[in-house]
């Protein structure tokens, strides 16, 4: 009995042991992530975690906007996640974590090339692996078709400038009495893809800023577009500050008839829309300078603060693989970034056929893209142009400022942002 | 001994336990520092508190503002001496914005300069008349004293978001004007409209708070004192302003400062409603400090901590006013 009983004390103390050292020597990262994202990423984690004994990932579901003000706070007093989803891509550059040791290098610059430079910040220049484009997505406007055919008036071809959409979208609106001809989110990168097509440089080579002809064309359509009624005022006359503001409401109730948006917004169309109307992504509309729209998305980045950087590594590395990024794009309904999956295509099984040929639509725009605004999406001080170029169209359509004056300030923004990083 | 007589004797033994303890450490205290320094030692704790959760941000809010770069760590921060200041103040013409290097500062300031004294007015005016009216007997008035309260306990997200579903262009007041045939007014496109709504809003969301407070004075003010105003027959506006006023001035005075430091703190229904906007129509000074210092990047703290130790400064010599006036009134 006696002898019975000690046998099972040492069991259930080997067994106590057993879990507690693996619970003990497990390697378990923390990564941040949006709603969907996090969901996606956790079917693949599973399979990560089966394939890599010892290794456990923690998913913490968090809001885009704790991801803009708070992640970086919490990275530069050296806290925060191992890893994250983020969208400021070249601002956050410092605190990355560089895993070119644990993946392969070869195969990340191969399959994500030049959107590996977006993470390298101030060193675009150097090998660094920091993480990998998450989805790609990408600027774009949606038109409600119906309202074309209603109106009876030709939808612009491809090629088509902003001018012709401008005019096209107006004739539209008076035709069937929709209030607004086209409107565009209240965003800086929203108003990049206007700005580049116009001929804007906003960043050159060296990565300082430039106000130039380009911009100030975009900017002064802009506010004619507003002063004349084409655009709503609600959104970039209405608000103020750096404030990112949408009004898709609008253009779900009929309100407008070309919304200016981008891809993300897919999801949403086909939930809330539905076939309440027929609507298309439209392609780029052309400037003088180009037909392009702007690039953006989320990167999947490690951060240097660490403990286990080799899990870091070896998660970006697996969930890099195209089988997995395949599985990630496909339930997303996302544009994929990795050139196998650009060159393969994605079924979108969930997706409706309207849905995936918009999806086809952003997708040949990626080619069309300038280099402006490859060069403009990695920029580290990206987000001081675009806040910049948000208050200070505010203020002109108030105003509170003329066209000049608001360059002038943009460009004064930029480099007292620039000499405030520096610390000069 | 009786029972009942134990039970106190131990009572009281036990009561008397940590004076018994305590006395002896006191005793030495005060035979080292001496008695005059003894309130000190008793202030310590207080104090402790103070310096850590008062005084060091304070004094760290001033390295920050003297110290330039992004980074976080003082360590990290360059010295830049008082550059950050210069630029605040780097103006031609103070009474114009678009003069100035940082026109945004001089904006906000200017904003936060005729947004306080209008909505801390409208606050206690309104605050002040509803509260009358509740003093009252009337019918449902614990129902009413609870309407007026309700918004008090909202979040300021909630009141933000509400109110921007009402006033909007498509909102539920354009719904009611073109239903009963008026034009609709986009309320939030224009400055002075949306100057306007943004006192509105800021108003009805804290007037309850302050309303209570108004009306436990009122409730303060002895009766008999009315009872001899009536029997000699003095008019309603005399009564006001002969009796009520007076016995209500240190209630209000409490309600003013309140109001006025709440008023200079107003941020979150605003940025929500407005954004700051139309351009910078309704752009507070936190509002200002917030997005230089949080939301635009890179992050600006220096000059953050410039402007909202100046914004502090500004409220310590308003306080100081206000104190002064106030013992000035009560020593007659």
């Amino acid at each position: 009995m006696r002898l019975k009983s000690l046998a099972a004390s040492s069991a259930l103390g080997l067994l106590a042991g057993a879990l507690f050292s693996g619970s003990a020597f497990a390697q378990q990262i923390t990564v941040y992530c949006g709603d969907n994202d996090c969901d996606t990423m956790r079917m693949i984690a599973d399979r990560f975690e089966a394939e890599h004994p010892g290794m456990s990932i923690n998913f913490e579901l968090v809001s885009y906007q704790a991801i803009l003000e708070a992640l970086p706070v919490q990275l530069e007093s050296g806290e925060g996640p191992d890893a994250a989803v983020v969208t400021d891509l070249g601002g956050l550059s410092r605190y990355y974590l560089d895993i070119s040791e644990y993946v392969d290098s070869d195969f990340f610059e191969d399959e994500f090339g030049g959107t590996l430079i977006w993470l390298r910040g101030a060193n675009p220049g150097s090998d660094a692996i920091n993480g990998m484009p998450f989805t790609l997505t990408v600027n774009g406007g949606y038109v409600n078709l119906t309202l074309f055919e209603q109106a009876g008036v030709p939808l612009p071809e491809e090629g088509a400038t902003w001018d012709e959409w401008a005019e096209a979208t107006s004739q539209v609106a008076a035709a069937t009495g929709t209030e607004f001809a086209m409107s565009m989110d209240r965003s800086g990168h929203r108003f990049a893809s206007l700005a580049i097509s116009h001929g804007a440089e906003l960043v050159d080579e060296e990565g300082n800023p430039v106000v130039d002809e380009g911009l100030r064309l975009a900017v002064e359509k802009f506010v004619d577009w507003h002063q004349t009624g084409v655009m709503p005022m609600d959104l970039w006359g209405a608000v103020g500050g750096a404030t990112h503001r949408e009004l898709f409401s609008d253009f779900l109730n009929a309100n407008v008839v070309m919304y200016f948006g981008g891809s993300w917004a897919l999801w949403q169309m086909d939930a809330e829309v539905g076939d309440l109307f027929d609507w298309k992504v439209i392609d780029a509309p052309c400037g003088p300078g180009s037909c392009t729209v702007m690039p953006g998305g989320g990167a999947l980045v490690g951060f240097a603060h660490t403990r286990h950087p080799e899990v870091v590594g070896a998660w970006i590395g697996y969930l890099a693989q195209p089988e997995n990024m395949r599985e990630v794009v496909s339930t997303l309904v996302e544009i994929p970034a990795g050139r196998t999956l650009v060159e393969d295509g994605v079924d979108y099984p969930t997706a409706s056929e309207r849905t995936q040929e918009a999806l086809a639509t952003f997708t040949n725009q990626i080619p069309k893209m300038a280099p402006a605004a490859y060069r403009f999406q990695g920029w580290r001080f990206q987000r001081a142009m675009m806040n910049a170029l948000t208050t200070r169209i505010s203020q002109v359509l108030n105003n509170e400022l003329s066209i000049d004056a608001a360059l002038d300030r943009i460009a004064q923004d930029v480099n007292l942002a620039i000499e405030a990083a520096a610390g000069t | 001994m009786s029972t009942t007589n134990w039970v106190s004797r131990a009572g009281f033994g036990l009561m008397s336990l940590p004076a018994r303890v305590i006395e002896p450490v006191m005793s030495g205290v005060q035979r080292l520092i001496g008695i005059k320094r003894m309130p000190w030692f008793f202030l310590i704790p207080n104090l402790t508190a103070v310096m850590l959760f008062a005084l060091l941000p304070v004094l760290i809010n001033v390295f920050y503002s003297l110290t330039g770069s992004d980074r976080l760590y003082p360590q990290d921060r360059p010295w830049v001496g008082g550059r950050n200041y210069e630029t605040l103040f780097d103006c031609t013409n103070y009474l114009d914005p678009s003069t100035c290097s940082r026109d945004l500062f001089w904006r906000a300031l200017g904003n936060t300069l005729t947004f306080v004294p209008i909505q801390v007015v409208c606050m206690i005016g309104i605050a002040l008349i509803t509260a009358l009216c509740l003093n009252r007997e009337i019918r449902g008035r614990g129902f009413f004293r609870g309407v007026f309260f309700f918004p008090v306990m909202l979040s300021p997200v909630v009141v933000a978001l509400t109110w921007q579903w009402i006033l909007q262009r498509n909102g539920a007041l354009n719904g009611i004007f073109s239903a009963i045939g008026l034009n609709p007014v986009n309320w939030l496109v224009f400055p002075n409209t949306a100057f306007f709504w943004s006192v509105f809003v800021t108003v009805w969301a804290h007037m309850g708070f302050y309303t209570i407070i108004l009306l436990a004075g009122l409730q303060a003010i002895p009766r008999d004192v009315y009872e001899a105003a009536k029997m000699d027959s003095a008019s309603n506006w005399r009564v006001f302003t002969k009796i009520t006023l007076p016995l209500l001035r240190p209630v209000l005075l409490v309600v003013f400062i309140l109001s006025m430091i709440r008023s200079v703190q107003t941020f979150d229904e605003l940025y929500i409603l407005t954004g700051g906007g139309p351009g910078s129509a309704t752009m507070l000074m936190v509002q200002y400090i917030y997005e230089i210092g949080f939301a635009i990047q890179p992050r600006n703290f220096g000059l953050a901590a410039a402007a909202s130790l100046l914004l502090g400064a500004a409220l310590l010599v308003f306080t100081a006013i206000q104190l002064h006036l106030s013992r000035r009134a009560q020593n007659g």
